[in-house]
Formats: C-alpha cells, structure tokens, sequence
C-alpha cells in the first residue's frame, strides 16, 4: 500500500475514527480517563478485548520482524491490565489477510472490539512500518498510521504503536515507549555492588551506566530524560551527582559540606531540588543548573529529605521528622508555608507527586509492614494500593496512571539467606500488581518521561 | 489526518565500557572480624580498637541519641585516640531495615555525628573525625530480626 492510499484511509478515518469514538464502549472509557479524580469501579471495568495478529511482512525477516513487533504490542497492553488480547488461537481470519482488508464479522465473533493489523517492510536496514487500528463493531478504522527507523529499533516501533492504540482506545497518553532507571543490586547484603542501570518499561534492553567501583542510589530522570540525577559515593563521599546519558559524564552537583541526597529535577528541568545533611539535621536546598547557585528551602530542624516538585512547579512535598516521626508536608516552592499533609497511622515517607497533579503516592510504616499508597495534595483520600514486609519508593509512569516501585523480602536466617529486592508496577487503581523482571535485584527505580 | 512519522535517529545511550570489572563497594572492614594474630593486634589499629575498646555503640530505633549504656565506649574510644594522637577514625552511621533509604541515610548521618560529638566532648579534635552515612544499605547483621535490627542500628569508628 502506497502513502497515497494510506493517506486516503486516514483521511477515512478522520470521518469514521470521530464517529467511532462516540461510540459507547469506547467513548465511557475515554470519559473515564479524562476525569482528574481517580474512581476505583470505573478503573476496575473489565480490559477491552482487542485483537493483535501478526503484521504482514514482505519478505522472510520483515515478516519476523513484524511478528516480534505484534508480538510486543499485544504484551504491552496485557501488561497495562485495561486490555484483554483475544487468544490467537481462536482467530479466524490470516493475519497477512486481515493485513489487507479486515473481514470484521470474523473479529466480532471471537469477541474482539479492536483490531490492529500491520505490515513491515523492508529496504535495506530501514524498516517500515504501517500500522492500522479499528474499531470492529463499526467497521470503522481508528487510526493509519505509518513509522520508520533503522531496523534495530523495532522495539520502539512496536513501543510508540502501543501508546497510540492505549491513547485512541483509553482517551489519555500511553507510557510504553519509556524506560526505567534503577539501581541494580549484586552480592550479598553487608557488600553490596550498586550500579545504576536502564531499561525499556518492559524491562527489555538492559544496560548498566555505572560500573559497580562505587555505589550508586536513587537515580532520577531530568524532564527531557538524556540526564540523570543520582547519589553516587564516589571518593567515599556520598553526593548527588548528575550523570549525561549521551556522554556518560558525571559531576558532582553543587558545593555542600556534608552528604547530599535525594535530588529530583524541577519540571521544568533548570534546577535540583535535594537534602543536605548539617550538624543533626538535614535540610531542603534547590540549586540552580545554570548559576549552580544554591538556595536553603527549609530549616525546621529536623531531618528533611525526599522533596519533589508539583508537577506545575509551584509547591514542594517532602518527608521530614520535625514533628517527632516521619510524615509528609507541602511548601511553596520557594520555601514558605509548610504544612503538614499526613496524618494516618504510622510514619509517611518519600512522597512523589503524580505528572497529573492530582495524586501524591507515599511509602507507609506501619504495624510493622511497609505500604505504598496515594493521598490528595492536601492529605485527603488516602488509599493503600500495596503493603508488604517491605516496599518503598514509588515513582509514576508519565501518565501518572502506574507506579513501579521495590518490593523486598526478608532474609531467611542469620545469613540472610532468602533476602530480595525486585521491581513492581501497579495500576493506581490498586490493582494489576506485577514484578518487572530484572536479571539481579533492584530498587530505587524512576520512569522516564515519554521518549518521543 | 496524515500521520506519518518518521524516525531517523534515535537517542542513542551512550554507555560506559562495559561494566566487566564488578569490584565491589569498598566495604568497611568496621567488623570485628578481624582476626588477631599471635602477637596481639599491633597498638593504634582497627583491631586494637575492636579487640581492647570496643568499636561501635548502638541505637534505640529511629533514634540517634547516645544511650546511656552505649556512652562508656565512645569515652573509651575517646582515650585510646588520646593515646594514639597519630590515628585518624571515620565514624560510620547505620540504620536498620526498618526505614526507607532515603530518611535512612539521613538518620545514619544523624548517628555518625551524635558520636562523633561524644568523641569531641572527650578531647579529640575535630579534625582526626570524619563522618560517613550508609544508612541501611551495609548492615551488620544479615537476618531480618528485632537481634539483627538492633546490631545494625550503629555508629562504628573506623581507623582510615
């Protein structure tokens, strides 16, 4: 199919795709997802069934690759826990067929309410990728939609496909094509190697950044996601370092005395928001990236750590013992106004403010349990999603609709046999709790912001 | 609704040589693990201060003030600097597993300094002092116990 009939059909569908979005099914859906205020029920309505056969391929490797590439679309959206892909088994139209004109009757009757079909091909080492997405009941096409790139990354194809599938289908951005930094954890617990490492969302593409001389903590995206900010103890002087994802360079941020930690990049990336340990306490400082002035936010006395930005960039959350134990409070983000938000049982720590502004997720201790949970800005509407031996950490897909965090699990014996650390996601709804699959122990994971 | 998208270059990763050389973390050897030879551990060392003083106080959790049953070791610690005016310590503060890293560390330091002040307060200069925090991330005691708990909430005095 030439860009002319693919251009023709989009153009279709332009007519079509906006009469198929007022549709009941996926029109509710696309209400849903607008609503700022999280609902559990609707969250919890049943995953669209949707179909994913294999996209065509002109010639041998085109068709692997486009088999790898459905292949990658269709765990995507299972994964995400609001779709259902219809077992393949069951289909009843060829894919390369489907790929050409889809017989919808074929798709209804094995329950699917969408469908993507594709086809790759290939020149040289330049894939090309058409992707449709339809809407079965109508008969309607959702979305044409065509990608090129080096053949390699067909990943990201299949990745940047997925989010606009979940973007047509749910009303709200995908998360897909994104990666996860973290700290990846080898040896046993007293001598721990730490290095930072990277990962697509699907834990796919593994690299380490660091080489395990030092160790590393925390690592977060800055806004664009080619930098990272990090605690590194280097030198055996544990502070917060930057780390370039194009270069590999590291420097270390700012020109505090004692140990910085815990630094999160503003939303609009021009500066670092960390904690400064002084005398017994630690406090609040943002520094500027372009001046690399410093500036004290805070100096309650008491040990203030984990601030991180509203998403509009004009308050701060943060965890912080000047009460007695831990709990959470909010400033503006020049340092004023403190006040408290939680008041639950149990101590409140590392609070991250969700990319919609709506939601600060949380770790809990309580009962002797850990907890990872989400409040309203101001403290309100506090649910548990997750609560565990031990868990900590969250950080929000750009979304803000999953979280991943680490979950660990107590050492056995003496030795400490039995001991994890491993990555999970779960929507914010409380529900689809998975393990990301990591080739050692992690934590501290952070998500990037989208990639494209 | 054209839609065509066309990616020529991704953001490629730059990475670092690959990460063969997996050296571990520079682990303290604050433990009393080592082993004291026929002759005795030689005077002003890590062993010495393991063996004849004591290396490390404990905390009450979430605490970081020295316990009154834990002072009598910083201020025999204080005395051995005294007499070994050549060595220089860094004081390592630990937290348990029962916290999140972040606040963990904080409290660490916390710990590292309340000892330190003790030391100070004992006569030794502040400049023979470094601190260090590695929260809960270098425990002693490797079970997940109220015992191990308690042997992990520590400040340790390490001779550099």
């Amino acid at each position: 199919m030439d860009e002319a009939a693919i251009r023709q059909l989009s153009r279709r569908a332009a007519i079509f795709g906006g009469a198929a979005l007022g549709l009941p099914l996926i029109g509710a859906r696309a209400t849903f997802a607008q609503s700022s205020v999280v609902d559990i029920t609707k969250a919890r309505t049943d995953p669209i069934p949707i179909a994913v056969p294999n996209f065509a391929g002109g010639s041998d490797e085109a068709q692997r690759l486009g088999q790898n590439i459905a292949g990658v679309i269709q765990t995507n959206l299972r994964n995400s826990g609001l779709f259902r892909p219809v077992d393949r088994a069951a289909y009843i139209q060829t894919a390369e067929a489907a790929a050409q004109t889809p017989r919808f009757q074929d798709w209804r009757v094995i329950g699917a309410q969408a469908l993507t079909t594709g086809r790759a091909e290939l020149s040289g080492d330049r894939l090309r990728v058409e992707f449709r997405l339809w809407d079965v009941l109508p008969e309607a096409q959702i979305q044409g939609t065509a990608f090129t790139a080096p053949a390699g990354n067909w990943r990201r194809i299949a990745h940047l496909i997925s989010d606009v599938i979940y973007e047509r289908l749910l009303g709200e951005k995908g998360y897909f094509d994104t990666r996860v930094v973290y700290v990846a954890e080898t040896g046993p617990r007293d001598r721990r190697t730490r290095r930072l490492a990277i990962m697509d969302q699907d834990g796919e593409n593994q690299r380490y950044l660091t080489d395990g001389s030092f160790a590393a903590l925390t690592p977060r995206f800055h806004p664009n996601a080619q930098q990272i900010a990090f605690m590194s103890y280097a030198r055996n002087e544990p502070r917060v370092y930057l780390f370039n994802l194009d270069s590999g360079r590291q420097e270390v941020l700012g020109t505090f005395a004692g140990m910085t930690l815990s630094p999160r990049f503003s939303p609009d990336g021009r500066s670092v928001v960390l904690s400064s340990t002084r005398g017994n306490d630690a406090n609040i400082y943002v520094v500027d990236l372009g001046s690399r002035r410093e500036r004290q936010l805070t100096s309650g006395g008491g040990l203030d750590v984990s601030p991180c930005y509203s998403p509009d960039g004009s308050q701060i959350v943060f965890n912080s013992d000047r009460g007695g134990d831990q709990q959470l409070y909010v400033m503006d983000a020049g340092g004023g106004g403190v006040r408290r938000i939680s008041f639950g049982r149990g101590r409140y720590a590392t609070p991250v403010w969700s990319p919609r502004g709506d939601l600060i997720a949380f770790t809990r201790i309580a009962g002797g349990q850990f907890a990872i949970g989400v409040m309203r800005p101001d403290g309100s509407g506090e649910r548990i999603l997750s609560e565990g031996w031990g868990m900590e950490g969250p950080t929000f897909a750009p979304n803000g609709r999953v979280m991943m965090y680490f979950r660990e699990t107590p050492a056995r014996d003496a030795r400490g046999s039995g001991f994890s650390s491993r990555l999970s996601s779960i929507d914010i709804a409380g529900f689809n709790e998975r393990q990301i699959v990591t080739p050692t122990d992690a934590s501290d994971p952070a998500w990037s912001p989208l990639l494209a | 609704m054209l839609n065509t998208k066309v990616m020529t270059a991704f953001a490629a990763l730059a990475l670092l040589a690959a990460c063969q050389s997996s050296t571990a973390d520079n682990a303290a050897t604050g433990a009393g693990a080592a082993a004291s030879t026929s002759a005795g551990p030689r005077p002003g060392s890590q062993e010495d201060l393991v063996a004849n003083v004591g290396d490390r106080v404990f905390f009450d959790t979430d605490e970081s003030s020295i316990r009154a049953d834990q002072r009598t070791v910083l201020e025999r610690q204080s005395a051995w600097l005294a007499r070994y005016p050549q060595v220089t310590v860094q004081l390592e503060g630990h937290a348990d597993e029962r916290g999140t890293r972040e606040y963990n560390l904080a409290l660490g330091q916390r710990r590292a300094n309340a000892a330190r002040d003790v030391l100070v307060a004992g006569g030794t200069a502040g400049a023979r002092i470094s601190t260090i925090s590695y929260g809960k991330d270098r425990p002693a005691a490797l079970g997940s116990t109220d015992d191990a708990w308690a042997q992990n909430r520590r400040a340790v005095t390490v001779v550099r």
